[in-house]
């Protein structure tokens, strides 16, 4: 993939992730639904903007993720994710 | 907690509004022009770049850069509004009339999509880009239009949120049903009027 | 993977600044005391937002400078020309105000002493605050796994942490700190002086062999260079943790 300047890592969808979701996200793994690449989310590309976040997958670019945040609402397209693993607490 | 909460001193990067009306509602003024992209900048080189009109039209239309660079040319001003909270008075454009590209295709639906290198979508009326509102422009403040603004070529459309203005767009699809595009489909509002404030669903 | 004891959500809360300390001409630190703070671990950041009385917000995220050891939450800003937000937090914020933030956020950029060496950590600029979050949680362990830093600043007195680096350097064997200052160097300076590459990080870090678990942190074009080349040099691509800060070296 080229180098790009817009783009930053995994950490940086931690926060609205850590919004959502009560379990640390940055070190769940990923399927991606496009190219099978299996990776921590920490590890993927970030396009982070004031309009949304999406998580793209390292290895062939598709959006693994797409999150918007509305008043009083969020909205996720998981899409671009065909299997997620966390660890539990037991 | 947080809502009553400010910080002091914080002004931020704003700039003041001096005419009364000009300013959509929840908007701030800015000078700068904020690069917000959902995925990497794509490039194609011009000699392999055209421009398309499909769908249910009767005619389908394409042209290259270099026939598209021997159309007649609209130099545009506008108020731009992005739903981010930022806008910018009197951008200045040049490129070319929607009625213009459209007339020779002859559009037979009431919707379209607008198609883009990177794989953005946006959806629209034909009406909201008929009668002088909207335009394809490959110049920004005198200059070809950088990649990262969407360049070589953008959708123009400052009567709606900016998103809109579809960057590096290929060409308009159009269609008899409406079809939500990339942000639509995500919560933001399907039209996206800024006096009326329609950011998302439901607004 | 790492293990959360308790799940909760995010959500923002107030901290209030103790103190502020200058570390060069253009990074402060601020010494935050937040109330209902869970704890964090070294590599960790916040998000960080400011409210106008309008409504008008800005937001930006800092990495947590202080190592889980102690009570405060300590972050080291880089004033940028350009920002929006830096220039309120190195210029405008004082003592007694409140800042909202929201945090500790992050699992994948982090160290732990429990998650061994050797450790090889590499920074520029504004880059060093969680690389140092690390060294000081190290420290306050006594941990004697082996760490080596290489930090890329751009003069002598924009080095951040210069002297507490030199300290636990000079007081551990295990640790070494290798500069490289890219635009001024100072009349004596016998280190690099030059931009991180490959060459460099050839001589400074370990051998692929020796499997360090590598964290590079600092402007997007250090840390995209870098990172290729320690995986050129033959590390693997999974132990080379990045986090980038953007274009401009900072979040603004």
């Amino acid at each position: 993939m080229t180098s790009d300047e817009q783009h930053l890592d995994g950490n940086a969808a931690g926060g609205i992730l850590g919004q959502i979701f009560a379990f640390e996200m940055t070190t769940a793994e990923v399927n991606c639904a496009n190219c099978d690449a299996v990776g921590p989310i920490g590890a993927a590309l970030v396009y982070a903007m004031a309009m949304g976040t999406i998580i793209r997958c390292p290895s062939c670019g598709e959006a693994l993720m797409r999150i918007t945040h509305g008043p009083q609402r969020f909205w996720i397209d998981f899409s671009g994710t065909r299997l997620m693993q966390l660890a539990a607490t037991e | 907690m947080t809502k009553e909460f400010f910080s002091r001193g914080f002004l931020g990067r704003r700039r003041e509004v001096t005419e009364a009306g000009r300013l959509p509602p929840g908007q701030y003024l800015t000078d700068g022009f904020p690069v917000l992209s959902a995925g990497p900048t794509p490039y194609t080189p011009k000699d392999r770049w055209d421009f398309t009109v499909v769908g249910a039209v009767e005619t389908p239309q394409r042209w290259t850069w270099d026939e598209f660079q021997k159309l007649p040319r609209e130099t545009v001003t506008a108020d731009i509004h992005c739903v981010t909270k930022w806008s910018k008075f009197d951008t200045r454009w040049s490129g070319f009339s929607l009625d213009m590209l459209l007339a020779t295709a002859k559009p037979q639906g009431q919707y379209l999509l607008a198609f883009c290198d990177g794989g953005y979508v946006t959806n629209l009326p034909l009406a909201d880009v008929t009668n002088n509102k909207a335009w394809i422009v490959d110049t920004y403040d005198g200059a070809p239009l950088p990649p990262e603004h969407g360049g070589p070529v953008r959708l123009l459309i400052p009567h709606l949120y900016f998103w809109k203005s579809a960057k590096w767009v290929r060409g308009l699809r159009i269609v008899e049903e409406d079809q939500p595009g990339f942000w639509e489909s995500l919560g933001y509002h399907n039209y996206g009027d800024p006096w009326k404030e329609q950011r998302y669903q439901g607004d | 993977m790492e293990r959360t004891a308790l799940p909760r959500r995010l959500e923002w809360q107030l901290g209030q600044v103790v103190a502020i300390v200058d570390e060069t001409p253009r990074t402060r630190s601020l010494l935050l005391d937040v109330p209902n703070w869970p704890g964090h671990t070294a590599g960790q950041h916040v998000d960080v937002r400011l409210t106008a009385e309008d409504g008008y917000q800005a937001q930006r995220s800092y990495s947590i400078a202080s190592p889980p050891e102690e009570r405060n939450v300590v972050l080291t800003v880089e004033r940028l020309e350009d920002g929006e937000v830096s220039p309120y937090l190195t210029e405008v914020l004082q003592e007694g105000d409140q800042l909202e933030l929201r945090g500790p956020i992050g699992g994948y950029f982090t160290w732990r002493v429990a998650d061994g060496g050797p450790l090889l950590l590499i920074g520029g600029g504004s880059g060093i605050v969680p690389l140092m979050a690390m060294l000081r949680h190290r420290a306050a362990q006594h941990s004697a796994v082996p760490a080596r830093l290489l930090y890329s600043s751009r003069a002598f007195e924009e080095i951040i942490y210069r002297q507490e680096l030199a300290q636990l350097a000079a007081a551990d064997p295990t640790l070494m700190v290798t500069h490289t200052l890219t635009r001024q160097q100072p009349p004596d300076w016998t280190g690099y002086r030059r931009r991180i590459d490959r060459a460099m990080l050839a001589e400074v870090a370990w051998p692929p062999s020796e499997q360090p678990q590598a964290f590079v942190c600092g402007p997007t074009a250090l840390v995209e260079s870098v990172a290729s080349a320690l995986v050129d040099l033959g590390h693997e691509a999974l132990r080379v943790k990045t986090e980038r800060f953007g274009p401009s070296g900072g979040t603004a």
